[in-house]
């Protein structure tokens, strides 16, 4: 609290330079943002903060690395190792096919009632996830969903007999794409819109072609954005649980599955390994959030 | 230009394949209920069962509570920034993106532990506590749509040139956020207010880990136990979502559009 | 007369049933600078998009150093180009965007180096060329944009509307500065605008356009003095227009709200009864009577405007309203509203509008 009463003054002293006015508006000021640092402090950060210091402790209160190490026993790895790989994967896919969706209705040629219509159903799929949409996949590529049975019956191509399980890491990554990619799409149609026409007119003028223009100046251009979306889509991707909790209960033994079995009913045997597995997750999405903060001041530069 | 034009037609194509196919399929799959025949009886099944009628209803409640607590919190607040304290933006906008980086998971996690019962703040330890501690839940999952939505929608208003202008009629704090501020942002909040609404109404980790009776692990336990019926409920749930999109969308077209921007 | 550089010969272009533009016909000489001056929707941009490649003419030819070009990409026609709203490559640093050109044709690094240096020079921004685009005034990206199109030493210099977007006192400083590299390089060059002082100060041949033709094609000078339509005369400059009639078409006597004046040699065809449109600048005119001013009305002083150097008095002939500028001077005052007021002017001054 010490060092936000700081700021007060130095704040104070700039907007208000009158002695007396100063220790009349000073309270007034903050009492229009209390609620929010109040709610946020008690309800996401001191929560957060708890586990995180959480992880570092044992049962007797006493500091310590005993829990982080336990980290690297082969079933916690392995479950970290799929997650990355689920979110890493569903991310990676969901934003090239949702950019190439959002360049097909930007710049495509294509009606403007595909533009909007594309635009709707993004908004709409990208928040259809959760137990639903585990649902409508199993009735699409379970065992007995239309797809699958449809592939054997008209192509005699038994997908299951091939492999494929929607219980799978394929499975989970096909179902987490369909709200990856119209979340894609929803955040890069306004960076697509950003881009003038005329930057492709001079370029075509100064002697560019369409690749040349595309490699110089499109996906620079796009590429902050575009990056800054797919670390979203993997921490969207990295916490989610509902989705595969519903599909495949807890056969695919991804790490929030892991922490929610443990929270549950301490499947683990350990109180603070849970705490080291959640410090784990936001390690993880945090640090994916870092390297875009750092890759994005150190290579760009022209943004304001 | 032509083959361009042909490769959008096909991006589009393979898109609205994958993402159509398995509404179709969820569709067919959620009539087939009754043997040799299509029906809705999976729908029947479902909007006769008492439990669907409870967590529903339970969820709809904890959704309005949320949305109000998410009102109160981030419309006084987005005001406040724009009006008075724009330095404290980005620590704001700052930790209003952090709900998207921590997973819900994470925080749920530490509300058990910090709010137990045994803890200095037991909402764990009453019923009531609990579906509060859901709807704080809730609160600070929404916190990222809310606040840009709201955000959004005061930087189309001129929000200081209107205080001023409503002070000098000598109108209170109170009036102004009242009658000048909330009816221009109405718009802005009500799209926040569905959209947070789709995003809670069947959530599922939290309401599940604070063992509230919430539509859903509603969802999630049908489907571990039924075969029809979770696929009309998948159905249901588009359905809902996608009500609150259009409502959205229908409110954009209000939304006030001022050539009046001062940033 | 030298072989034209760029020919645009019988153009016309066709958004489906709407025509924008029309038997569009020019020759440009080697380094001449040549203005398309019109209203918003005159067809100027399309001419100029079709010169560039971005339009394709629904028919015509357009012939550049002897080559038709009508067919070709835009990125094959080696023109520059500069865009009303600069269209600067965010990403790229000034000396980038400068070498932007020469970097997609190839040269080496160390002449484009060189080849950016002189640009920058040129535009009298050497230091700037580690610069985002973001960093600089909208003169400033302007002149950048300029460097950029200049840089490949293009054939042809298309300018769209480049100084629209600026502030005015940026926007006079800059044409002059366009207009003394466009001479220095000898480039040929096309100037789009809707601003007629812009184009009477910067242009060797303006091109008035009015519903997708070329009204008139001719140096500043004439495009002023000499309207060959209606449209040209009312649209450059200001312009008095009395309604007269032709009492006498063999001596030239026209009446003008009951007063006589004489238009010798300039009716051309008129007959006597006719009614004309006549048109006077208003520099052409001077208050009360003088010698070698051979015509004269009189009226009555209806408003006076104090504009500093110049005072723009209005005078009140029957119904109509004659401006006139007079300069000021500290020992004259200035004339009164509802003063009797006699004007004169040179018949030969006189522009008859048919």
């Amino acid at each position: 609290m010490t060092d936000i009463s700081l700021s007060d003054h130095a704040v104070a002293g700039k907007t208000a330079p009158p002695a007396d006015a100063r220790s009349m508006r000073l309270p007034t000021q903050w009492l229009g943002v209390a609620p929010f640092f109040i709610f946020a402090i008690m309800f996401l950060i001191l929560p957060t903060l708890y586990l995180m210091l959480g992880a570092f402790r044992n049962d007797a209160g006493e500091f310590t690395f005993e829990n982080i190490a336990a980290l690297a026993q082969p079933s916690i790895v392995a479950a970290y190792w799929i997650s990355i790989k689920v979110s890493l994967a569903s991310s990676l896919i969901g934003a090239f096919a949702g950019l190439a969706i959002a360049i097909a209705i930007v710049r495509g040629g294509l009606p403007e009632w595909i533009r909007s219509a594309t635009l709707t159903f993004s908004g709409v799929a990208s928040n259809f996830a959760g137990v639903p949409l585990a649902f409508a996949f199993l009735a699409t590529l379970g065992r007995l969903g239309l797809a699958t049975v449809l592939l054997n019956v008209l192509v005699g191509f038994n997908i299951y007999a091939h492999g494929f399980n929607i219980l799978s890491f394929w499975g989970l990554t096909l179902t987490y794409v369909y709200f990856q990619i119209p979340l894609m799409v929803v955040i890069i149609v306004p960076a697509i819109d950003g881009l003038k026409k005329e930057w492709g007119e001079a370029a075509a003028t100064l002697g560019a072609t369409q690749a040349q223009f595309w490699r110089m100046v499109v996906i620079p251009v796009i590429w902050p954005s575009f990056l800054g979306t797919v670390i979203l889509l993997f921490a969207n991707a990295f916490g989610a649980i509902a989705t595969a909790y519903a599909l495949t209960g807890s056969s695919l033994n991804i790490v929030p599955i892991l922490l929610y079995a443990q929270i549950r009913g301490d499947v683990l045997h350990n109180a603070h390994l849970g705490y080291a597995i959640a410090f784990g997750m936001i390690v993880i999405t945090g640090l994916a959030n870092v390297f875009y903060i750092w890759f994005r001041t150190r290579s760009e530069r022209w943004l304001k | 230009m032509k083959s361009g034009r042909f490769w959008a037609w096909v991006v589009f194509a393979l898109g609205a394949a994958y993402f159509f196919i398995p509404l179709i399929a969820t569709v067919e799959f959620s009539m087939r209920m009754r043997r040799g025949a299509y029906s809705f009886d999976a729908y029947k099944v479902v909007f006769g069962d008492p439990r669907f009628q409870a967590t529903f209803g339970y969820s709809v409640l904890t959704a309005v509570f949320t949305i109000i607590l998410g009102v109160l919190i981030v419309v006084p607040t987005a005001y406040w920034i724009r009006l008075r304290m724009p330095q404290l933006r980005p620590v704001v906008e700052f930790i209003t993106l952090l709900p998207l980086v921590i997973p819900a998971i994470v925080i749920v996690f530490g509300y058990i532990r910090m709010y137990g019962s045994n803890s200095p703040l037991p909402f764990l330890g009453s019923e009531t506590g609990a579906n509060a501690l859901l709807v704080i839940g809730y609160a600070t999952l929404a916190l990222p749509y809310m606040y840009r939505a709201v955000d959004t929608g005061l930087r189309t208003i001129d929000v200081r040139t209107l205080t001023e202008a409503a002070q000098i009629l000598g109108a209170g704090w109170g009036t102004i956020i009242t009658r000048v501020i909330l009816p221009n942002v109405l718009i802005a909040v009500l799209s926040g207010a569905f959209l947070t609404f789709a995003i809670v109404i069947g959530e599922f980790t939290m309401a599940s880990l604070l063992n509230r009776p919430a539509f859903g692990p509603y969802l999630q336990n049908v489907g571990a136990n039924r075969a029809y019926e979770p696929a009309a409920l998948a159905i249901i749930a588009f359905a809902i979502t996608w009500g609150c999109m259009s409502l959205i969308q229908i409110l954009s077209r209000f939304a006030p559009r001022s050539a009046n921007r001062p940033n | 007369m030298t072989e034209p550089f760029l020919s645009i010969q019988h153009v016309r272009k066709s958004f489906g049933p709407i025509t924008v533009v029309q038997d569009f016909n020019l020759d440009v000489e080697p380094g001449e600078f040549v203005s398309f001056l019109g209203p918003s929707g005159c067809g100027k941009t399309t001419v100029l998009r079709m010169v560039a490649g971005f339009e394709e003419p629904s028919a015509g030819k357009i012939v550049v150093a002897g080559k038709d070009i009508t067919r070709l990409k835009p990125n094959q026609r080696n023109v520059g180009m500069v865009f009303q709203a600069y269209a600067l490559f965010p990403n790229l640093t000034v000396a980038q965007n400068i070498g932007f050109g020469l970097k997609v044709a190839g040269m080496p690094k160390a002449d484009a180096d060189r080849r950016i240096a002189e640009m920058l020079d040129i535009i009298k921004l050497p230091q700037m060329g580690d610069r985002y685009p973001y960093q600089l005034s909208g003169g400033q990206q302007q002149r950048i944009a300029l460097a950029r199109a200049i840089a490949p030493k293009p054939k042809l210099l298309l300018l769209d509307e480049p100084l629209s977007a600026l502030d005015a006192k940026v926007r006079v400083s800059l044409r002059e500065e366009i207009r003394s590299i466009q001479k220095k390089l000898g480039i040929t060059t096309i100037f789009v605008t809707h601003d007629q002082e812009e184009a009477l100060s910067i242009s060797d041949r303006i091109a008035v356009m009015y519903g997708g033709k070329a009204e008139q094609v001719g140096t500043p000078f004439e495009i002023y003095n000499r309207p060959a339509t209606k449209f040209v005369a009312n649209f450059v400059g200001t312009l008095n227009v009395l309604e007269g009639t032709v009492t006498d078409a063999a001596s030239g006597k026209v009446r003008v709200n009951s007063q006589e004046v004489s238009l010798k040699g300039k009716l051309n065809g008129s007959k006597s009864g006719d009614t004309l449109s006549l048109a006077l600048r208003p520099e052409a005119i001077s208050l009360g009577r003088h010698p070698g001013r051979d015509s004269s009305l009189s009226g009555e002083i209806a408003e006076v405007h104090f504009l500093g150097s110049v005072i723009r008095v209005r005078v009140g002939i029957g119904g109509a309203t004659v401006s006139l500028d007079t300069f000021n001077s500290p020992a004259t005052p200035p004339p009164a509203v509802g003063e009797k007021a006699e004007i004169s002017f040179s018949s030969g001054d006189m522009l008859v509008l048919h």
